[in-house]
């Protein structure tokens, strides 16, 4: 644990060091306590909380679309061989595309705000949880799909009181890696092009030459993809423990 | 085949000649505006226009160039210090933790840092790509190595191998699939680096190409280059599942 401390910590003195000396004079230099202090103010006077807010938002209604989606259409893929068939060039032709190459396309339909930054988050999300949830509901024990049509259930009852049940965990899994993805793309649409939320903050940051700013961003940023995937995860232990995490 | 099975991968190619059909229609009919969906046609024209006077291809040569360059940084560092770190125990309790704390992180918030650093040149680009997918083949290999099983170790030992054989025969073999899986990764994450950080410079290729047709409301050249881009993305994966299958042959054998 100890150890684990050293090369942060000693990286930090060493920064704090070279900066305070002004060995290296330079607009882009900045030090672990200017950086602190610019964190401290952004945080107090609002602005990161509020940049913050508009990244999360878009991140999770992205999320919730796209990962709504992923998970419709896996779990039918799932559960029909003939719709995973015939889908599947589809769903081909689509897939290679990278998220990041419809932030014009978004930009042009959408405008700047929420909605772009939402529509390449959600595209980005269908994806992961596509192929979670297909492949969990493909491994839905043979017996169990065996009582369904022994009990003749439609597919929306075989769905939700057969499927669904047993693949909820693998569910869990295809979201939170989905949530990581969408953080990602998220931050990412800002910094790119839309003019909100943290990625535009770290921009700003680095035109108006505030590196200490800038690097409070860049940390908080990286805070927030750590609490995001260690409390997925530790809700995930929490939940689940009945069942088999894979 | 069975004649099921056949008819099945007929009828896919049938659902997306139906999807791209109804792509037509609904701009043509104008049920939603041409600036943003162009019918498939003018698409396919721009496409090809941009194929005859060859600016697609100027614009893939620089997109895949400088990804590349960059890929290939991070490839020869992340395995070299990932075979470093992962070999040996005392180094991965000093470091993994921050690696583990890196993680998360996405790969383009470094892009303003660079931007900082290194101006909107092609030096920023370079190192942008290299930066970013060198966190998937770093962790992968570490992840790789740490796993190879102990035993192989002892073996080496008794056998008196030298610390290259080690290296070369045992580690490397049976890291392969960790680390092949990394480098996928990494590779993916330059195309995207790739892409953005030419949106935001003014160097020459795919992503700045579509990023000036959306600003000019010229969606035939955008859906043009969303298209070029998909493609490229379709044959680096062929060319990846390829490699992944030829370097992990000896594993289906077991």
């Amino acid at each position: 644990m100890l150890r684990a401390l050293v090369l942060p910590v000693s990286l930090l003195l060493l920064w704090e060091f070279v900066g305070q000396s002004g060995l290296i004079q330079s607009d882009m230099m900045s030090y672990p306590s200017a950086v602190a202090a610019a964190g401290a103010g952004a945080l107090l006077d609002g602005s990161m909380l509020k940049a913050t807010q508009q990244t999360i938002v878009s991140a999770l209604i992205g999320l919730l679309i796209g990962g709504g989606i992923g998970i419709a259409l896996g779990a039918w893929f799932g559960m029909s061989d003939a719709a995973n068939r015939l889908g599947r060039v589809s769903v081909e032709a689509v897939r290679p595309i990278p998220s990041v190459a419809l932030i014009p396309l978004a930009m042009l339909v959408f405008g700047f705000g929420y909605g772009m930054t939402i529509a390449v988050v959600a595209f980005a999300c269908i994806w992961p949880a596509l192929i979670i949830t297909q492949t969990a509901v493909k491994q839905v024990p043979r017996e169990l799909l065996e009582v369904a049509r022994g009990l003749e259930l439609g597919w929306v009852r075989k769905l939700f009181t057969i499927v669904l049940p047993d693949v909820v965990p693998n569910l869990f899994t295809a979201l939170r890696l989905a949530a990581g993805v969408a953080l990602i793309v998220a931050v990412t649409v800002e910094i790119t092009a839309n003019p909100q939320g943290l990625g535009y903050a770290l921009i700003v940051a680095q035109e108006t030459l505030h590196p200490d700013r800038m690097f409070a961003y860049l940390i908080w940023v990286g805070l927030i993809g750590w609490l995001l995937n260690f409390g997925l995860l530790q809700a995930q232990r929490r939940l689940f423990t009945r069942w088999d995490i894979a | 085949m069975t004649a099921r099975a056949f008819l099945l991968n007929i009828g896919s190619i049938v659902v997306l000649l139906l999807f791209l059909a109804l792509w037509q229609f609904a701009s043509v009919s104008d049920l939603v505006s041409r600036v943003f969906l162009p019918p498939v046609t003018d698409a396919f024209d721009a496409l090809w226009r941009q194929v005859e006077d060859g600016s697609l291809l100027q614009a893939i040569l620089g997109t895949t160039g400088r990804m590349l360059v960059g890929f290939a940084f991070a490839v020869v560092v992340g395995c070299g210090f990932g075979l470093l770190i992962g070999l040996s125990p005392t180094v991965r309790a000093y470091i993994e933790p921050s690696l583990e704390f890196l993680r998360p992180l996405p790969a383009s918030a470094i892009i303003p840092v660079a931007i900082l650093m290194l101006g909107l040149t092609k030096t920023m680009i370079i190192f942008v790509i290299a930066f970013g997918s060198l966190w998937p083949i770093l962790l992968a290999t570490i992840q790789g190595v740490k796993s190879v099983e102990p035993r192989l170790f002892e073996m080496a030992r008794t056998m008196e191998l030298s610390s290259r054989e080690v290296i070369t025969s045992i580690v490397l073999p049976s890291a392969v699939p960790d680390i092949f899986a990394g480098v996928r990764l990494g590779l993916t994450v330059s195309l995207i680096l790739a892409v953005i950080t030419e949106m935001m410079s003014a160097e020459v290729g795919l992503g700045a190409n579509i990023l000036h047709a959306a600003r000019s409301f010229n969606s035939p050249d955008l859906f043009a280059g969303v298209i070029t881009l998909g493609l490229l993305g379709l044959v680096i994966n062929a060319i990846m599942e390829t490699a992944q299958r030829h370097l992990t042959r000896w594993q289906q054998d077991y």
